[in-house]
């Protein structure tokens, strides 16, 4: 696989692509409802550590969870599959699918099958999938990963999904009306659910106590797809696993706030078993997630109930765009995450972050996302993959920074040559130079002033 | 209370008002200062670049210098994070206790005298390393009553006014090797910064940390936008 870049991606973003701030306004956008929010609630804090809580517990007995979930799933006639990686969830459906002659998959909220990459392997052995949520639908038209969890074509403007539109469905030209361009995306899919044999979706919440899944969204096209087609299936990762029943009342308060700053989201399904001559299914996928269950330092990253606001608070990945980190989940979350699949593929993306902090308390389950940036950076650097241009100035400034005299040394010179060469010095560090100034120098360190002035009295 | 000053490295070699500043204040409150004169650094650029081992070496220095000190103050929320939650200075009673300057002044109860006017708008950026690493503050994300160790001083300069800024917290593109390693993303975050601050009119961008200043100053100073910037102990020295 091709090793991300991230600075050089985000830097592509920022110079050379059309709407280099569109991610950013959407974003903060975000953010901003997510604060009015959660203000307004004054247990919020508590609601955040009990929600970490439940997942810290859930995660640590996973493997009696999943078979409690398994056995009560079972008995409401859902038929369950284990699914290891990615390409056993794809191969799975495909069967169901193919066994049932069944010629398209409609599809609702499932970053999972993103991240397995199921389309394409359905596509290649002809079933058509048509992903229903609107920004889904948009980068697949578009033929672009997501470059958001929540909210997979928050880089696009109107501007470019109406020429999209346009050119797939034959919408007007340039009418940039978000209710027309819903409107016609809606009324080209309604065919599509109306003849859907099995549709698809992801799962927010499986509730081990009842064996159910819980999918919340906000324009109920998981339901549409669901209670259409005789064949539904819902894809779970392993770490999606709740005790109770009762802890949803955590959770779902937690998430809609945090992910659209909505109080509760329009839709929350409850799953329970097949129709009447129907078939539930559901896949229980691992897919890396029981190695990183493995990681001492990392392992609480699983908490996640991959809400998007450690995304929407990033300035980073404001400023970058989405698809700088190359990964179906990006952002602060996305950089802790890939490096336990694949630490050589990733060993970029901890380095994308300016270690602000505002993951880490914005973040509905606490997930300490900065320190586990800062820990994988450790990690990455101990493997020995950190580039010698890199590495080399770290090793001198240790040495020349643990020794008095050659730190006074190296800074005396760096001030004179900055202020006798200023064209130079600002020539020998392009990458501070090229969007900013270097500081001024001043005639004496502060240390040169001390002496002279007060050091004996 | 034998008090040591410590002074970043880039600080004591860039900024040196700075540290002049910071050791006026202590010393109007009556405060007898040493400033050992061995020190260098505190090790965050390495160990923030994943180069632990190379930056203990430098905090074993730091060490050594400071550890006949009951009390080292510095003007960095940032540096003195690092010193704390990555390198447990403190955590050992032989240790001497760090304090970013303004919460050294806020704990001991202390306040300067500030009688000069400062009749300008005044942007006030909090460094993510002092608000969400010190919790000198409450940052934006967390519910609950709001607070400030800064907030007493920043209201005490007369006549300044302080603009308010649409994200009061955003981080402002700095990060250390992330400045250099990132320097596209850096400095657009930097541009983001520094636009809050003067679309509501700030003429003076002020911190509590020099490193933020440093890289909003260079990004201001080569869009040439007119900002003037100031550590909060340098604005306090001047009315004082």
């Amino acid at each position: 696989m091709k090793r991300i870049k991230h600075a050089k991606a985000a830097d592509q973003y920022i110079h050379k692509s059309a709407h280099p701030k569109a991610q950013h306004v959407a974003a903060i956008h975000l953010r901003n409802k997510r604060d009015r929010a959660v203000t307004v609630i004054d247990e919020w804090e508590e609601l955040r550590e009990t929600a970490s809580k439940i997942k810290l517990h859930t995660l640590s007995n996973l493997h009696g969870y999943l078979e409690e979930f398994e056995a009560n799933a079972k008995a409401n006639g859902v038929i369950i599959h284990w699914a290891q990686t990615g390409d056993d969830l794809n191969k799975i459906v495909y069967e169901l699918l193919d066994e049932r002659n069944v010629p398209y998959l409609v599809k609702s909220k499932s970053m999972l099958t993103e991240e397995c990459h199921m389309n394409q392997y359905l596509e290649e052995r002809g079933i058509d999938v048509y992903d229903t949520d609107l920004g889904e639908r948009i980068v697949q038209l578009a033929k672009e990963p997501p470059s958001h969890i929540v909210v997979p074509a928050m880089h696009k403007t109107k501007e470019e999904i109406s020429d999209l539109f346009h050119k797939t469905m034959n919408t007007e030209k340039d009418n940039v009306d978000a209710k027309y361009l819903t409107l016609a995306a809606r009324k080209d899919l309604r065919t599509k659910f109306m003849n859907a044999e099995a549709a698809l979706t992801g799962v927010n919440f499986g509730v081990a106590e009842t064996g159910t899944v819980t999918i919340v969204t906000n324009e109920g096209n998981a339901d549409l797809g669901v209670n259409k087609a005789k064949l539904q299936i819902h894809c779970m990762g392993i770490e999606k696993l709740i005790p109770k029943l009762n802890d949803l009342s955590v959770f779902l308060r937690l998430l809609g706030r945090s992910a659209t700053g909505q109080p509760i989201t329009t839709y929350s399904s409850h799953y329970h078993k097949p129709k009447p001559e129907g078939e539930m299914h559901i896949v229980i996928v691992d897919n890396g997630r029981s190695d990183h269950l493995g990681m001492e330092d990392f392992w609480t990253a699983l908490k996640c109930i991959r809400c998007g606001a450690c995304m929407n608070t990033c300035p980073v990945y404001r400023s970058g765009g989405g698809h700088s980190y190359g990964y179906t989940v990006p952002g602060p979350i996305g950089s802790i995450i890939t490096p336990a699949r694949d630490i050589t593929q990733y060993d970029d993306l901890p380095f994308a972050s300016s270690l602000c902090g505002s993951c880490s308390d914005v973040c509905p389950v606490k997930i300490d996302i900065h320190g586990q940036l800062l820990k994988w950076r450790e990690v990455i650097v101990e493997s020995g993959q950190v580039a010698k241009s890199k590495s080399l100035p770290m090793k001198i400034g240790s040495t020349v920074l643990s020794k008095g005299q050659w730190y006074r040394l190296s800074g005396w010179g760096a001030r004179k040559f900055l202020n006798y060469f200023p064209k130079l010095a600002n020539a020998m560090v392009p990458k501070w130079t090229k969007g900013r100034e270097l500081p001024n120098p001043p005639k004496e360190s502060f240390r040169e002033w001390y002496i002279k002035n007060k050091k004996n009295g | 209370m034998k008090i040591a000053l410590f002074v970043p490295c880039y600080v004591d070699q860039f900024y040196p008002g700075v540290a002049k500043a910071s050791l006026a204040i202590l010393e109007n409150l009556g405060y007898e200062v040493d400033f050992p004169l061995n020190q260098t650094c505190c090790g965050q650029p390495m160990v923030n670049s994943g180069f632990v081992k190379e930056g203990e070496k430098v905090t074993d220095h730091f060490r050594s210098v400071f550890q006949d000190y009951d009390v080292v103050v510095g003007p960095s929320g940032s540096c003195v994070h690092h010193l704390i939650h990555h390198a447990g200075i403190g955590k050992t009673e032989n240790d001497p206790k760090v304090y970013e300057l303004f919460s050294f002044l806020s704990e001991q109860d202390v306040m300067p005298t500030m009688t000069k006017p400062f009749p300008h708008k005044v942007g006030f950026h909090f460094s993510c390393h002092a608000l969400r690493g010190l919790r000198l503050g409450k940052s934006s994300e967390l519910v609950g009553e709001g607070f400030s160790v800064i907030q007493p001083f920043i209201d005490a300069i007369p006549q300044a006014e302080w603009v308010p800024l649409d994200q009061v917290d955003e981080c402002c593109g700095f990060g250390g090797t992330f400045s250099v390693f990132e320097d596209a993303v850096s400095v657009n975050m930097g541009q983001r910064r520094l636009a809050d601050h003067q679309s509501h009119g700030a003429e003076y961008l002020v911190s509590i940390d020099s490193s933020c200043l440093m890289h909003l100053e260079g990004v201001s100073r080569k869009q040439k936008d007119g900002l003037k910037f100031l550590h909060l102990a340098e604005l306090i020295a001047m009315v004082i």
